[in-house]
């Protein structure tokens, strides 16, 4: 089947069977791959991306319902809120084998977006779903918060 | 030859054909530089390219705690580059020049990269520096030692340029074989705090190149289905259902009848098709027992050890000591199987050459990979290159003897007919259940005290199975003893009179592997719970208890009371103390914790660990904190409720639902003190792990009375909030 994705601004056109998760075609086909893979079952969350605004994970989002909306990958995370959050994570130098991170970074940029000030409570709830296996989590949230002034000021 | 077609490929391709000046070894192993046309004898550190960017040629690879940083920092500091512009790249595999200098083959682990490269590339950066400084004189018509040098500069009266404008005539000159390095006190970046990680920008934006993202022309993907039980072989196999995959290509028995191959279109197809095979297996040399059974059977051979570790003290000359004492401790203790679960599964692709393949991997043991990849496809040594990429995490799941999973892409490679690259991926299950885990063990301890506490004698037994027995590891056996079975208990830093150490190998054919800090992950355990035992059976404050059993005149006795000492002053820990203690000892580094934990009815939160460590010099002291932080939060994943068990030879578990992570709410605050050191620097990726299991089940005994000895700690009643 072929389908049209509106990807990163861009309208794609691929070529995949029906039901082939949206993570799949993003890496595979389109090679689009700071787009991770962890689990496939919606439990890690290195997967996410932003489908219409909301961070979703694409390992559980069939390409055909992916269609008519916008995605979003790390690729093309650029407004103003990603840029602040990337650089955040840069700032407290996050990152040690960096293949949950652009799903981190993906759920921070969502969480920013629909509360730009979080208390640690809140970032914390908000980011329990992204699992860290090098557990990076104390700079995970320190950047959030450092994004957040940042944001503000 | 075809190993200098390779290394001038890699060469070529990173100088993008331009001139460059090369510093590295020779093929006699000394200090050596050329240009790159001149150098198909010489295997680089360093490389200046025209327009002065330098490279650093990573010989370890990268799987988060922070090598291509802490290379890189050497050699800048001693060449005195602009530390924001020095790039990076792996190293290709050559066992000879770009081997680890503490185990003579390429390869990660151990917690060596700094520890073995520490002189290594600063050396080369002071030749690079030195090569650069004559050429800028010569160039100048000036005195060397009048030329400065500084972020990348040299200067000397009025004169001053980059690095590139003395690359030409620095390759005609010879490097000089010692060069002088720099005195602790001229370190600049070194011990820095201000220096970012390398890997930064390419890990926020998604551009970062791993194995799993390599995207050839051509390239079909693959997916094993491998026996359910450890150790069964393929009989037959039925595809018809995989027939009906979308994006099916084909299904075969790899070579080894460990299992059959499906390819597909990408990598769902091949998912979906490996699905849907239908394998009959024999299981008559699979491990077949449930995980009760093997646990009683490791307590088993703990009533006959079959070895003495310390041969001074044979556990049959404890028995009249013990029978003697006032009163003794004693205690049991079991550990399950654990996944290391890196968050990018096993995978890599192998592609075709005009000469054999190139495997695209992140490739932690180019020493064990290159001639198990050529094996598989009989193919020389030689004509297997290695492009090394990150790699999403190991924790020691990647450096394996046999190099299951790039053997497992080799077979299927071979299968495939070997004219189009393919890429193996393993799925969370595949990971989960494929075993490779750290080993089940089991430990008994009965430990003598006379009238006044003090200790008479320590029988100590562990059961478990070996890593490195009948392995191409198994070098490092002594006598009958591998030392990673025994390691933190037969080499304690405490002063135990009679400290006898019985050892028993478990046969399963399981496979296991080293798990992020070895032996230490239970060792450490069982240690530093017995001896909070033994501080609150004598009434001992744990930590003073603890600096009476060290001697101030042993070196790493000093350092590791110097890391007790840092820790007990930032914990502001106090004789009474409601919190828990642990320390120990591993890959020569010295890590002390403090443990606050919150208890309520069943339920544990840790709020906080403060965390002292010794690891001599602090290269980059940011990157030892971030291991630090995060070889806590892999100790607490594991204690708090991960375990593999298996029933009639099967993984129960199959993907992080029941195999859970720790998350972002459950990762307590930490505080980490370096101690100042002038030593030389020894390992930081796996010490954290050891000390902070214990210090939290300490905790928990702090504030319940109860003693945890058996992993994980689910199995004592607890969860974790």
């Amino acid at each position: 089947m072929q389908y049209q994705l509106k990807i990163n601004g861009e309208s794609r056109t691929i070529d995949a069977e029906p039901g082939t998760p949206l993570l799949w075609v993003l890496r595979d086909g389109l090679e689009l791959t700071g787009t991770k893979f962890g689990c496939g079952v919606a439990y890690c969350g290195a997967c996410t991306v932003h489908i219409d605004g909301e961070p979703t994970r694409s390992c559980q989002t069939f390409v055909e319902d992916a269609v008519d909306s916008e995605i979003t990958t790390i690729e093309g995370a650029k407004d103003k809120i990603a840029q602040a959050v990337q650089a955040a994570w840069q700032e407290k130098d996050v990152v040690q084998c960096g293949w949950c991170q652009s799903g981190q970074i993906m759920s921070a940029i969502g969480l920013l977006s629909e509360n730009p000030k979080p208390t640690d409570a809140e970032i914390k709830d908000y980011m329990q779903g992204n699992a860290c296996r090098c557990a990076t989590y104390v700079r995970i949230n320190e950047a959030i918060k450092l994004a957040s002034e940042k944001l503000e000021a | 030859m075809n190993i200098n077609v390779s290394r001038r490929g890699f060469l070529m391709g990173s100088a993008a054909g331009t001139a460059a000046l090369l510093v590295g070894v020779n093929a006699n192993g000394v200090l050596a530089a050329g240009s790159v046309a001149a150098a198909t004898d010489l295997n680089p550190f360093v490389k200046i390219d025209a327009d002065g960017t330098v490279t650093v040629i990573i010989k370890h690879f990268e799987m988060g705690q922070g090598t291509t940083t802490g290379l890189t920092t050497l050699v800048a500091e001693e060449l005195d580059a602009d530390w924001s512009t020095v790039q990076t790249a792996f190293a290709p595999a050559d066992n000879e020049r770009y081997s680890n200098l503490f185990f003579h083959a390429q390869g990660t682990g151990g917690s060596t990269s700094i520890a073995n490269s520490f002189m290594q590339y600063r050396e080369a950066g002071a030749a690079a520096r030195d090569l650069l400084v004559r050429a800028a004189a010569q160039s100048w018509d000036v005195d060397a030692s009048s030329i400065a040098v500084d972020n990348g500069i040299l200067t000397s009266g009025g004169n001053s340029g980059h690095f590139g404008e003395f690359i030409a005539i620095a390759a005609t000159l010879e490097a000089v074989e010692k060069p002088t390095v720099k005195t602790p006190d001229q370190f600049k970046l070194i011990g820095s705090d201000k220096l970012h990680r390398k890997d930064n920008s390419g890990k926020t934006n998604g551009t970062a190149m791993f194995a799993m993202d390599v995207n050839l022309p051509g390239m079909i993907y693959a997916a094993i289905m491998r026996s359910p039980k450890f150790g069964g072989t393929v009989v037959s196999f039925d595809d018809s259902a995989a027939k009906d995959v979308g994006g099916f290509i084909a299904a075969q028995v790899l070579p080894n009848k460990a299992g059959v191959v499906a390819f597909g279109k990408n990598t769902w197809a091949a998912f979906q098709s490996r699905d849907a095979l239908s394998v009959q297996w024999d299981f008559s040399q699979a491990e077949t027992r449930s995980t009760d059974t093997m646990i009683a059977d490791h307590k088993a051979l703990l009533d006959a050890p079959q070895f003495d570790a310390n041969h001074e003290v044979p556990l049959a000359s404890l028995e009249p000591v013990l029978a003697r004492a006032a009163k003794t401790i004693d205690a049991e203790f079991t550990f399950p199987f654990l996944a290391h679960a890196p968050l990018e599964s096993e995978n890599c692709v192998i592609e075709p050459t005009k000469n054999g393949v190139r495997v695209h991997d992140g490739c932690q043991f180019p020493t064990f990979t290159r001639p198990m990849v050529a094996a598989a496809l009989e193919l020389d040594p030689s004509q297997v290159e290695i492009r090394t990429l990150y790699a999403g995490g190991s924790f020691g799941r990647r450096a394996n003897a046999t190099s299951d999973y790039n053997t497992e892409a080799a077979m299927a490679f071979a299968v495939s007919g070997r004219k189009v690259p393919v890429k193996l991926i393993w799925s969370r299950e595949d990971d989960i259940r494929g075993g490779y885990y750290r080993p089940m063990s089991a430990h008994r301890a009965k430990i003598g005290l006379d009238a006044d506490g003090k200790i008479t004698g320590w029988d100590h037994r562990i059961a478990i199975k070996s890593i490195v027995k009948g392995t191409p590891f198994a070098g490092m056996v002594q006598g009958d003893i591998d030392p990673t079975s025994v390691e933190g208990v037969s080499e304690s830093l405490y002063n135990v009179p009679n400290f006898g150490v019985g050892l028993s190998d478990f046969q399963t054919p399981v496979p296991i592997n080293w798990w992020r800090s070895v032996g230490h992950t239970h060792t450490g355990f069982v240690m530093e719970t017995l001896m909070d035992m033994l501080a609150t059976e004598t009434d001992q404050d744990p930590i003073e208890m603890r600096l009476a059993m060290l001697d101030p005149a042993g070196a790493n006795q000093a350092r590791m009371i110097e890391a007790i000492k840092q820790v007990r002053e930032i914990s502001g820990w106090k004789k009474g103390d409601k919190r828990g203690f642990a320390s120990h000892f591993s890959f020569n580094t010295c890590v002390a914790v403090v443990a606050d934990v919150t208890v309520e009815d069943t339920s544990v939160h840790v709020n906080k660990l403060f965390m002292a460590v010794e690891c001599g010099v602090a290269v980059n002291p940011d990157v030892i904190r971030a291991q630090m932080e995060g070889g806590a939060g892999y100790a607490l994943s594991a204690i708090f409720r991960n375990e593999i068990t298996l029933t009639d030879g099967e993984v129960d578990q199959s993907n992080f639902p029941d195999y859970e992570l720790l998350r972002n709410h459950e990762m307590p605050a930490i505080e980490v003190a370096i101690v100042q050191s002038n030593n030389a620097p020894t390992g930081v990726g796996e010490p954290g792990v050891p000390p902070t299991a214990p210090a939290v089940a300490n905790a928990i005994f702090a504030k319940t009375g109860k003693r945890i000895t058996d992993l994980p700690m689910t199995k004592a009643g607890f969860d974790f909030v």
